[in-house]
């Protein structure tokens, strides 16, 4: 058979990042609780990657497949599985991924589509934004502290792997410490947010005492519970 | 070569065509040309608001699709010599419109006026996304409501992404211009103070347009604001939004802030 081209297919590695789901048992009130905080914010799952990590629950393959149906009439879409036993996989489930905690040092190139292909793969530590981050925008940086010399507006929100330092006004969401960094902190000069989260620990704008409204703020995890402070 | 101008807002409903139509009088009064484009293809209105409905023959659509010359679809007012009307179909949808087709309009108007003015449909689609492509600068027309003020912030970061002039890493300017103003409700707290607004936007302002029944009056007229009632308080304040538009320097008013000794006495509210 003739060769039609002489290009050489290429398969390249990459990684990406995605929400990592720990069930525990029982499932019944591990969803329960699932529902309450989608309710609280509905559509936040809705399109992006989520993982379900199955070390603290024992489930045979049935119980697998409701457990992924459960999550897909929720909107969420799970794209890999962890810490399930490979023999109770099936082609009806998702793939068994290998996966592991990223540390801070680790560098995860993460697929943007607004920077070129010819970036340069390593980023530094840090990013700078000099200018308000509008409604409907969404700055991703998985590895460092971001600083936003604007205000963050309604709708937008700032995810990072570190520290989140507003120095305008906080109206959309900041995600902080991302990747598991509970040390990470939120700042900013006035507090009118949607959602803060440190860790993977949220709390929505109804969750935040109304007297620190309009004040500049910071928020920090203490055993796993997030403490709003006034900064002055 | 002519300055491109888009006027653009996010939400509907809150004064594109208006000011697109009282700007362009109040630029083409000045003696400028100016040409108003409709990008809001599929519901037009810059037509009627310039009273110029019963003479299209050509649109944008057409000029696009290489069915018309620019110069057949392009529509004198009757009122002012220098102001021209590029109308929009209302028989296709958005989808007609393509990318170097807008670009090649845009740049053959560029040539021929001083101003050209392009009226930005509501939303974030196609059409709108077009219409600001290859603006130099952008009027973002905002109410002072949250609505209108959270749709104008998500519009500002398109203009700093989606035009031409942002992906070759230059800006395009900015301007802020806040219409139906109503400082009786502002000042008892059911509209946001024009100091919320700038916070919020960090835009610079190019000016306040009161609330004003002259609007619709002039509208139902056919007739730019401008042209209609030059001495309504929605006219004056376009003419200095116009004025500043051109490089001049006019003092900011807001409307029916000051108020005499008598609507003091009585408490009456300055028209």
């Amino acid at each position: 058979m003739p060769i039609a081209s002489q290009r050489t297919m290429r398969f390249l590695g990459r990684s990406y990042m995605a929400f990592v789901f720990t069930p525990e048992e029982p499932i019944i009130d591990w969803l329960a609780q699932l529902d309450s905080w989608l309710a609280r914010s509905p559509g936040f799952f809705g399109g992006r990657p989520v993982v379900l990590d199955l070390v603290n629950v024992k489930l045979h393959k049935p119980g697998m497949v409701h457990l992924v149906a459960c999550l897909l009439e929720r909107g969420i879409r799970v794209i890999g599985l962890e810490g399930a036993d490979p023999a109770q996989l099936g082609p009806d489930l998702p793939p068994l991924l290998s996966g592991r905690a990223v540390n801070s040092n680790e560098l995860i190139a993460l697929a943007r589509p607004e920077q070129p292909a010819a970036a340069p793969p390593k980023q530094p530590a840090s990013l700078l934004i000099d200018r308000p981050v509008r409604s409907g925008q969404s700055i991703i940086h998985p590895e460092g502290d971001v600083s936003v010399l604007g205000s963050v507006g309604s709708g937008a929100e700032i995810v990072a792997g570190g520290s989140i330092h507003i120095y305008g006004t906080l109206r959309g969401r900041a995600m902080a410490g991302h990747m598991g960094n509970s040390r990470a902190r939120i700042f900013c000069q006035k507090i009118e947010a949607e959602l803060l989260a440190i860790n993977g620990y949220y709390r929505t704008a109804e969750e935040i005492d109304a007297s620190y409204r309009g004040r500049p703020m910071q928020a920090w995890l203490n055993d796993n519970v997030m403490m709003i402070t006034a900064l002055n | 070569m002519g300055k491109v101008l888009v006027v653009t807002s996010g939400k509907g409903g809150v004064g594109k065509t208006t000011t697109t139509a009282a700007l362009g009088a109040a630029l083409a009064q000045a003696g400028e040309t100016v040409v108003v484009v409709d990008f809001d293809v599929g519901l037009r209105n810059l037509d009627l608001v310039m009273g110029a409905e019963r003479r299209v023959v050509f649109d944008l659509i057409n000029v696009i699709q290489g069915v018309a010359k620019l110069s057949q679809a392009l529509i004198r007012d009757k009122r002012l010599e220098t102001l021209w009307l590029l109308p929009a179909s209302q028989t296709r949808d958005k989808d007609a419109l393509t990318e170097e087709g807008v670009r090649q309009v845009i740049a053959e108007l560029r040539e021929r006026f001083d101003w050209v003015i392009c009226d930005s449909p509501a939303g974030i689609e196609r059409g709108a996304i077009l219409a600001m492509r290859y603006a130099d600068a952008a009027i973002i027309v905002t109410n002072p409501e949250v609505s209108s003020v959270r749709d104008s912030d998500r519009i500002i970061g398109m203009l700093d992404s989606k035009t031409e002039r942002a992906e070759n890493g230059s800006r395009i300017d900015k301007h802020l211009l806040i219409t139906r103003y109503d400082a009786g409700r502002a000042q008892r707290g059911e509209m946001l103070s024009i100091d919320d607004v700038l916070e919020i936007l960090s835009t610079p302002l190019l000016g306040i347009i009161p609330e004003s029944q002259d609007v619709l009056r002039a509208s139902n007229v056919g007739a730019p604001v401008t042209l209609a009632n030059q001495l309504s308080g929605a006219g004056r304040a376009y003419a200095e939004a116009a004025r500043r538009l051109q490089g001049e320097s006019v003092a900011m008013t807001v409307p029916n802030q000051k108020r005499g000794l008598f609507d003091k006495l009585f408490g009456r509210r300055a028209a």
